[in-house]
């Protein structure tokens, strides 16, 4: 297969990281004035990306790229219609965070032109390690996924609290870079090759489920599932808010995705050996997320044990198998992202004399003062908590029946009795909306955010109650791809 | 989609209402909306009430199983089917009359947000129809649990001073129970591959024709089931969210929560733990039974000790509960018609006695018993009311409440002589509290200056708690009515559960 016919299988992630080469070039020379037409740009980068996935989509099979390696004769990149699905949500989720974030730069005087760079080479980094068919491969991906997310973490020089998540985040995540490494190392070792069809062939050995636990940790790190969650809170709680509503969705899904995926494919014919390690994550996740939520008081801080939790309802997805579970993972992380980012658009909202604020006590009243993004917060976080009719109910159905499937009916009751203790600070945000009285007048809201807000909050209810059977078989779909 | 699809436009239609609210909410500001929503949301609720007594007149209560039936294919196995038993189509007739009682009270009585108060009410009216119109297990449980948020927001933000708490013990509780009926509905949905109602009824498999649960595995899943319905019912000991919840809603939604949302649990036990888990039904029914004593006679005497009148009802509520779960479980044909007869009566008589408690508590603003006494002298009209429903609540003859209670107390004679002895003293306390309630609000010399000047009942709460005056006299004296509706109903779950011939 010749140079171009590869790039061209490749075409989401060509996209996007010629875009970056090019924006850098731009960037450059026209500096940080610049910095708005290059974010709309991206976003046009992004979407386009997604756009040439959901093609490659259509096509209905695996693609493969970058054959002609004699080391990895299977190819180093291979997107499966599961890895191509979980792209999609993630390449849009990156232009949907651009897209609102450019009030807030504004206001935080964080207009430079290496922003939306940044955010297209990490969603370049989230679409590699996904494509991976190789451990090298995925190793790459997740480090540019890394790299930039450190940089963005830590995008606010001036402000300590940046500063802080950007450094705990790297430090972390070098830890998890590690381990992911050593373990990729031992599975080398004993297994003679690092392809995922090579992993899959080799007999099971003592070594084998060494570098399995060890890669599990690493990718465990990066979907932020317990008990590698440490960092979450701080970095969400620390990091610019624009820069979270994109780390929450599109790596977030991808991380799933990846770990998942790695699971179902690489090490599939070695189920019984992470079966059990992924059960336990699960069920420890979605009990930190749910507990740890209840006494805080940052909205951000809250979504960042929430997301915790919602890892650990997908991870059930996982835990039960490539059969039952695959299309159930999909689902439900695709349901928690695009809800997710509709939350984060209402706190984006939530600026007061053009400061940002991220109390629970701030969205106090917000029914009065702003009544379409607290229905549509509303409707997101009943979306998130898994309440009928909204449309995140049908993912916690689609994994907990991939769980009862599996027989992990225990890891199922784990997750009723999360569900229920997260409601509890789920409802503080719906009471401090509708019940309390209005604080201090809030700044106007963006369009572009009221948009996400309205769209999200729309396809969470009623539209896709409607038509959950469309998302359902993308899903059965990707996964029997 | 298929069927006649007035099942359909019964419940959608309190929806389109609460649309049209929200959408001059939004245009027109909370001054205009909030004038205009009390003759959208009365209308559509008049609307809904003419089409689901259009639905209760092509009804055939000859015919035995589900009519009315709607389909459409939805997702999985599950699909999108609404249809009608008699004991359904009467709970439904039960919501939609309630429900522009409770509307035209609440325009007097809410000031705070009116259209957004009316939004969440006529969204509240769509999900109780819905949950006894569903006839897939999934689609039943969109709607049950759907119901918690209008509830908590109405509650959370038009009730007392303590509604905060209130409404979170009514959320978390609910939802504990409901989750485990999640788990049990997936678990059925796996192994049947369907969670259409009546194949699930019939209790074997759609292919194979294999019997799907058997006895052990129903025990679990009757469990499960059971913590949802018991919460909601609710039963004891998981009653305590029921008094809190009582006290801190405003009037209407007192009403609803006493006349409606507790009947899902009770309808519950009916349309699926009982016919769906016969064998597990009958390994549990000695537990049902004391439980059920327990509830009429613990909750009666902790009914007596309160100094809040809506606390007294709503403890009144668990007692009276404890007679549905009673007759539900004797398994014969008296107490399963006494039963749903109770269900119903009960929806009229606490909703009255909801009704007669907001009429007070309008003006004077204290459900303190303490705080009244010789309301005769000054409102001769609602102390005759009041007398009515509180002897109604008693169980006097003539009124429904007799009905409901005697024929459960039948029933549960053939299973039980105990149980039955133990709930016919519940007969008595129950005489004992509300003779209490009513010397201590209503007789005596009216020693309170405050009470002075109170007015008696308007002519818009003489025509509510007049129309639900004619309502439980009604049925009192001409139970017939509801019988024979519900009589297939009462069969099929009688046939199902192999009880039939004994």
């Amino acid at each position: 297969m010749d140079f171009l016919a590869d790039i061209s299988n490749a075409a989401p992630e060509a996209i996007l990281a010629g875009f970056g080469l090019a924006g850098l070039l731009i960037g450059a020379i026209g500096g940080d004035r610049i910095s708005g037409l290059l974010r709309f740009l991206a976003v046009i980068a992004l979407a386009a990306a997604a756009a040439a996935a959901v093609v490659q989509f259509g096509r209905g099979e695996s693609i493969s790229a970058f054959a002609s390696d004699p080391l990895a004769p299977d190819g180093l990149y291979k997107a499966t219609m599961f890895t191509i699905f979980a792209k999609v949500v993630a390449y849009g989720m990156a232009a949907a965070a651009l897209l609102m974030s450019g009030g807030s730069l504004k206001t935080a005087q964080m207009e430079r032109y290496e922003y939306p760079l940044l955010v297209v080479f990490a969603s370049l980094g989230a679409g590699m390690m996904l494509s991976a068919n190789d451990l090298m491969t995925l190793y790459v991906g997740i480090e540019t996924l890394s790299l930039s997310s450190y940089v963005l973490a830590a995008f606010r020089r001036d402000s300590v609290k940046s500063a802080e998540a950007g450094l705990k985040y790297f430090v972390l995540g070098a830890l998890a870079s590690g381990l992911l490494l050593y373990g990729s190392s031992l599975v080398y070792g004993f297994t003679g090759g690092t392809g995922y069809a090579a992993i899959a062939a080799a007999p099971e050995s003592i070594g084998l489920t060494f570098g399995l636990v060890f890669v599990i940790c690493g990718l465990a790190f990066k979907a932020s599932a317990a008990p590698f969650h440490i960092w979450t809170p701080d970095v969400y709680e620390g990091a610019p808010t624009p820069v979270v509503a994109f780390f929450a969705t599109a790596p977030k899904i991808a991380a799933v995705g990846v770990l998942a995926h790695i699971l179902f494919s690489a090490f599939g014919t070695h189920a019984a050996s992470w079966q059990q390690i992924l059960a336990i994550i699960a069920a420890l996740s979605m009990l930190i997320g749910a507990f740890g939520a209840l006494m805080q008081n940052s909205i951000k801080r809250i979504l960042a044990y929430s997301s915790i939790s919602n890892v650990g309802f997908a991870l059930i997805g996982v835990a039960a198998g490539v059969e039952d579970g695959a299309s159930s993972v999909l689902v439900y992380m695709t349901l928690y992202v695009v809800a997710t980012l509709g939350m984060f658009g209402g706190i984006l909202a939530l600026r007061r004399g053009g400061k940002a604020v991220d109390q629970v006590s701030d969205l106090n009243g917000l029914v009065k003062s702003k009544p379409g993004i607290a229905l549509g917060l509303m409707v997101l976080i009943f979306s998130v908590a898994g309440i009928p009719p909204a449309a995140g109910f049908w993912g916690k159905l689609q994994v907990f029946t991939a769980g009862i499937s599996a027989d992990l009916l225990w890891l199922v009751l784990v997750g009723a009795l999360a569900s229920v203790v997260s409601l509890g600070y789920y409802l503080r945000i719906v009471w401090a909306m509708f019940m309390k009285p209005p604080g201090e007048a809030l700044d106007r809201t963006e369009v572009s955010v009221g948009l996400i807000v309205a769209l999200t909050s729309l396809a969470m209810f009623p539209v896709l109650t409607i038509f959950i059977q469309l998302l359902l078989d993308a899903a059965a779909r990707a996964a029997g791809g | 989609m298929t069927g006649p699809l007035i099942l359909t436009l019964t419940t959608f239609l309190p929806l389109a209402g609460a649309l049209v609210i929200l959408a001059l909410r939004i245009v027109g500001g909370p001054v205009m909306a909030g004038s205009a929503s009390k003759g959208i949301a009365l209308l559509t609720s008049l609307v809904t009430l003419g089409v689901s007594l259009m639905a209760l007149a092509q009804f055939d209560p000859a015919q035995a199983g589900y009519q009315l039936v709607d389909h459409a294919p939805w997702f999985g196995g599950s699909s999108y089917k609404m249809g009608v038993d008699g004991m359904a189509i009467a709970l439904v007739v039960l919501t939609t009359a309630l429900t522009p009682l409770c509307i035209l009270q609440s325009m007097k009585s809410i000031e705070d947000r009116l259209a957004e108060y009316m939004i969440c009410f006529l969204v509240l009216e769509a999900l109780m129809i819905g949950v006894f119109c569903a006839m897939d297990l999934i689609l039943f449980y969109v709607f049950f649990e759907g119901g918690l948020i209008p509830m908590f927001l109405i509650i959370g933000v038009w009730g007392g001073k303590n509604r905060l708490y209130a409404a979170f013990k009514f959320f978390l509780y609910t939802l504990l129970g409901s989750l485990l009926l999640l788990a049990a509905v997936i678990y059925m949905s796996v192994v049947a591959g369907t969670t259409d109602v009546p194949t699930l009824q019939e209790g074997l498999h759609p292919v194979t024709g294999a019997l799907l649960f058997p006895p052990e595995v129903q025990t679990w899943l009757w469990l499960a089931f059971f913590a949802s319905f018991a919460v909601k019912l609710p039963m004891f000991p998981v009653h305590t969210w029921l008094p809190d919840a009582h006290v801190e809603a405003p009037t209407a939604g007192s009403v609803v929560l006493a006349a409606v949302l507790l009947k899902m649990g009770g309808y519950g036990f009916l349309r699926f733990s009982l016919p769906m888990f016969p064998d597990a039904s009958l390994l549990f029914q000695p537990l049902m039974f004391a439980l059920s004593v327990i509830a009429i006679v613990y909750a009666s005497l902790v009914a007596f000790r309160q100094t809040d009148i809506k606390k007294l009802v709503a403890y009144s509520s668990v007692a009276h509960m404890g007679f549905v779960t009673l007759g539900i479980f004797a398994f014969n044909e008296a107490g399963i018609q006494g039963a749903i007869f109770q269900m119903i009566s009960h929806g009229i008589i606490s909703g009255a006695l909801f009704f007669c408690v907001g009429v007070i508590y309008d003006r004077m603003h204290t459900r303190e018993i303490a705080f009244y006494g010789g309301l005769v002298h000054r409102m001769p009209v609602y102390a005759a009311l009041f007398m009515l429903f509180s002897m109604a609540n008693v169980g006097l003859p003539g009124t429904s409440g007799f009905v409901g209670e005697i024929l459960t107390m039948v029933g549960g004679f053939q299973a039980s002589t105990w149980a039955a002895a133990g709930a016919a003293l519940g007969v008595i306390f129950s005489a004992v509290y509300m003779l209490t309630l009513y010397r201590r609000v209503v007789f005596g010399e009216m020693t309170n200056e405050k009470l002075m000047d109170i007015k008696d009942v308007t002519l818009l709460e003489f025509f509510i708690l007049g129309l639900l005056a004619v309502s439980a006299l009604g049925f009192g004296v001409f139970p017939g009515l509801v019988f024979d509706l519900t009589e297939g109903t009462t069969n099929e779950v009688l046939r199902m559960i192999g009880q039939a011939g004994q």
